[in-house]
């Protein structure tokens, strides 16, 4: 099992906060790698919200390539963060991890939002498809006011190596992910959390039904639908379909996930939408154990549950300050003053949501179609 | 010059030429006659001989010959009374005196063409090796690191999709406030009808092949299934339509009326359209058959009597053969939709309409066809190990080709067009040919079919069928079945019980239903049917596993 550690504030904080929650759930992933995904970036990136952030990490001759291809493709950088390496037993530095920030090219810098989007997430698959014989490049996300970083090690050691208790990193949504390494073989691109398009989501468990999910997305027709060296990073395609792709609410992510039972549908009130709704997209149905937990482009974060509720979640908070965690130790951890009796288990018809600037939390009742709001 | 006169009975057979001997015991035999009596061919008989006896009384031997008369059940040498195998004359021995052996070494393929008749039978594919489906092992099984699911305590939806179903980016939803999606009922949209049925179907097996009573106990099975248990089991007619009575009864929902190239029954079909309270489940339209690819139906004249002959609207005792082909059909493109659009217009757009096809190398060609057609509510193929009540020996055992890569293809053929939920795949032809139901099932799903179908593992399980692979009984054709399911001979039929019919159906389906949690639970799976779940199949051959995209292990 991997553990998972979201924090979502009012105010920016440092990635450190979820490394130590991380760091009391240790009994649940072995330090065999950390995904960190930073949205609505605080301290120097604060200025930079509209250009974009392309995250990742180069050997020395694939920076050389990046380079040459943002130039080409008209990219300006305009700033470049990069992490102050302590070297740390057990970790292997690699040539250089980067966050640069780029201005569009001219041709793009008065386009549709759409149009740019585009422009990016085809900027990341390409640079990805460069690099991924050689792993010269490797690139986690391309977008603005996003930053991942990801490498093997434990968390708390990963923290030590990325010097990120200097606090230059600071963002209003953190996820963070201890993995628990299921794959045999460590690949940065199966390490959550996974990002498209404004959407990112890491998941704790395992998906059986991942080969013919993976075909139904593969087989959409969406740029950015590839990869899959993990099989949870279905889990943020599937996000990505069902709000961007089908426009549908994000509630429904749910009901195309785990679905109710038929008896079950016709107590909602849309059950004739969710009749069909259960038929055509039946391909993405989980079968779990998962727990997931994410955020969409708005800055709402969530934690979703699959049906059989075999993964550990919890939420709790303050107002202007809510964490996502696999288990309550990572939640005292992460907001010790916070009351616990109002803490939320998300079971399995529970869709629990933070909106932009943590100051409430929303649970979705799945068979009622009704939303409470805990404030 | 004539012919040099050979040995007395040259021209006959020996036994040793005939599937199966006869082996009789004269010293357990009471000569009751009831095995004579049942024989369906009259293989054997009561013979009276002249048996020579030696014998010696006395403290020094002194042979003295006597002849007596006895009487003796002995196997007839007559190719048209062949002995099936069946075994009702050791069934039906009280004294275990009589059984069937099968000969090993028979020739019965290169002397049954009496008179310049190639031979017809009922039955399946007589080949006792396992198909492809009984190869394949599942072996995903989750372990600790993705706990499996519990058979017993978890919930599991064994249900699936019968019915065009439109892909997400076309479904008529529009915002209904508050976050809520509803129908936009005013969208110039068709959404097709659409079943949740449970993913085995009974296939398609006629009023007229089976007996009254056979039909019947299938059909209250299926009832009861669905009404006790709520399984939503369907049943296929068959081509020859249904008793009046059924379509006009609110049970017809539980079955798919076939239409095939003869038209039977539905002159009644449709006089009672205006009669009927419920739709029924689908139609199937029949192109074509597993079990003899390129040939009509048959039913042979001596099974037409009076109910069938009502029911199929023709005069009894007539040879009954459909044409190979709808003979008013001469391409896919036009006159098959027209075939699929006139019976979605039937019943104004509510039911399902899918085709039947045997299983063929040009199945993907149909497929991508029908995929263009948004009226199409399925694609059933049928694998060389179907099974039928009449065909030709040959057609049977040559012709046809195996549904498990069938299936594959076609499946990986729509996930290409991305749309592998839009038109459900039907998968038969063997299912269950070894007894393995759930797991040839299970493996044919997890190849890409939406559903299975199966008839000849039914009868087989739910009345007791003889027939098998070493090519027992198989008389279906014949009207002679000595277990009442394939005859419409009062005197046979009366065999069965049609309440012993339908409760074995029920036994079936509730220990299939057992048995595919079973196997999906392992596998991680209970809350939607794993289609095309192929990383959980392997096989120990490697150019099966090649040619299915599953994985190799040994």
């Amino acid at each position: 099992m991997c553990r998972l550690a979201a924090i979502t504030a009012a105010e920016y904080f440092s990635p450190m906060e979820n490394i130590h929650a991380l760091e009391t759930m240790k009994e649940g992933h072995d330090g065999s790698g950390m995904g960190l995904m930073l949205k609505n970036l605080g301290g120097f990136a604060e200025s930079l919200k509209d250009f974009p952030v392309l995250s990742g990490i180069c050997s020395s001759d694939g920076l050389k390539a990046l380079d040459e291809y943002m130039k080409v493709n008209g990219f300006r950088e305009v700033h470049m963060w990069a992490p102050r390496i302590k070297p740390v037993a057990g970790i292997d530095k690699r040539d250089c991890y980067f966050a640069k920030f780029y201005d569009y090219p001219p041709a793009y810098r008065e386009s549709p939002w759409a149009e740019k989007e585009a422009l990016l997430t085809g900027t990341r698959l390409a640079l990805r498809e460069m690099g991924e014989a050689d792993e010269s490049i490797v690139v986690f996300s391309f977008y603005p006011d996003v930053l991942t970083l990801k490498e093997v090690g434990d968390p708390l050691a990963l923290g030590e190596f990325f010097g990120l208790e200097d606090g230059r990193l600071k963002a209003k949504i953190i996820l963070a992910q201890g993995r628990q390494n299921t794959n045999y073989a460590i690949n940065l691109y199966a390490c959550h959390p996974f990002f498209i398009q404004g959407f990112g989501t890491m998941t704790n468990g395992e998906n059986t039904a991942f080969v013919p999910i993976r075909q139904y997305l593969m087989s959409r027709g969406v740029q950015g639908y590839t990869g899959y060296q993990s099989d949870s990073e279905v889990f943020t395609h599937i996000l990505h379909y069902t709000v961007r792709e089908l426009g549908f609410p994000i509630t429904y992510y749910k009901d195309i996930i785990t679905p109710l039972k038929q008896l079950e549908i016709e107590t909602r009130p849309d059950r004739d939408a969710l009749r069909l709704i259960r038929q055509s997209l039946r391909m993405l149905v989980i079968d779990g154990p998962n727990c997931i937990i994410g955020f969409t482009p708005e800055g709402d974060c969530f934690m979703v549950q699959d049906a059989k509720k075999l993964r550990p979640g919890a939420v709790g908070g303050v107002k202007g300050k809510y964490a996502f965690m696999s288990e309550e130790c990572g939640l005292d951890r992460a907001v010790p003053g916070r009351d616990r009796s109002l803490d939320i288990f998300p079971m399995k018809y529970d869709f629990v949501t933070v909106p932009m600037g943590a100051l409430e939390v929303k649970v979705w009742d799945q068979l009622k179609g009704r939303t409470k709001t805990i404030s | 010059m004539g012919p040099v006169k050979g040995p007395d009975k040259n021209h006959q057979l020996t036994l040793k030429e005939l599937p199966y001997i006869i082996r009789w015991r004269d010293d357990r035999c009471t000569r009751c006659g009831r095995c004579t009596a049942v024989c369906p061919l009259k293989a054997i008989a009561p013979e009276v001989r002249v048996e020579r006896v030696v014998s010696s009384e006395g403290m020094v031997p002194a042979p003295k010959v006597t002849r007596r008369v006895v009487s003796v059940v002995s196997q007839v040498n007559d190719i048209d009374r062949y002995c099936t195998g069946c075994a009702m004359c050791q069934l039906v021995c009280p004294n275990a005196a009589i059984e069937p052996e099968f000969n090993p070494e028979h020739k019965f393929l290169h002397v049954k063409n009496k008179g310049g008749d190639a031979y017809k039978r009922g039955g399946r594919r007589n080949d006792p090796n396992p198909s492809t489906l009984d190869m394949l092992k599942f072996t995903r099984i989750s372990m600790l690191t993705d706990p499996a699911l519990d058979a017993g305590r978890h919930e599991f939806h064994l249900r699936t999709y019968l019915g065009r179903i439109l892909p997400p980016k076309d479904l008529p939803l529009k915002a209904g406030g508050d976050g809520r999606l509803v129908v936009d009922k005013g969208a110039d949209v068709f959404v097709p009808p659409v079943r949740q049925i449970y993913p085995i179907m009974i296939g398609s097996m006629s009023v007229g092949a089976l007996s009254p009573p056979m039909w019947e106990g299938l059909a209250m099975g299926v009832a009861y299934l669905n009404e006790q248990l709520g399984m939503p089991v369907v049943m296929a007619s068959g081509e020859g339509g249904m008793p009046p009575r059924l379509l006009k009864s609110r049970f017809l929902k539980y079955f798919i009326l076939q239409i095939a190239s003869g038209y039977f029954g539905w002159d009644e079909i449709i006089r009672s359209l205006p009669h009927m309270v419920e739709d029924p489940a689908a139609i199937e339209i029949k192109y074509g058959q597993g079990a003899k690819p390129g040939d009509g139906g048959l039913l042979m004249s001596y099974k037409v009597l009076n109910l069938i002959a009502s029911i199929r609207g023709v005069p009894m005792f007539v040879d009954l053969a459909s044409p190979p082909t709808h003979q008013t059909k001469y391409s896919i493109e036009e006159a098959v939709a027209k075939m699929i659009i006139s019976m979605s217009m039937a019943w104004g757009f509510r039911v399902p309409v899918y085709p039947k096809i045997s299983g063929t190398k040009t199945a993907k060609a149909v497929l991508n066809n029908l995929a263009r057609n948004p009226y199409a509510a399925a694609l059933s193929i049928d694998g060389e190990d179907g099974g039928t009540g009449a065909a030709y020996n040959v057609s049977m055992d040559k012709m046809g080709h195996p549904i498990a890569m069938n299936i594959r293809e076609c499946y990986l053929d729509l996930v290409r067009q991305g749309k592998q939920n839009e038109l459900p795949l039907i998968g038969s032809g063997g299912v269950g040919k070894k007894g393995n139901l759930a797991a040839n099932a299970a493996a044919l799903i997890m190849l890409g079919a939406s559903a299975v179908s199966v008839g000849k593992y039914l009868m087989q399980s739910t009345a007791g069928c003889l027939g098998d692979e070493h090519n027992r009984c198989n008389l279906c054709n014949t009207g002679r079945c000595p277990r009442g399911i394939t005859t419409q001979d009062p005197k046979l039929y009366r065999r069965l019980d049609s309440a012993k019919v339908a409760e074995r159906l029920v036994d079936v389906f509730k220990a299939a239903d057992t048995e595919l949690k079973k196997i999906f639970a392992p596998l991680g799976r209970s809350t939607e049917l794993p289609i095309g779940m192929s990383d959980g199949l392997s096989v120990g051959n490697k150019e099966i596993a090649d040619a299915l995209g599953i994985s190799y292990a040994c």
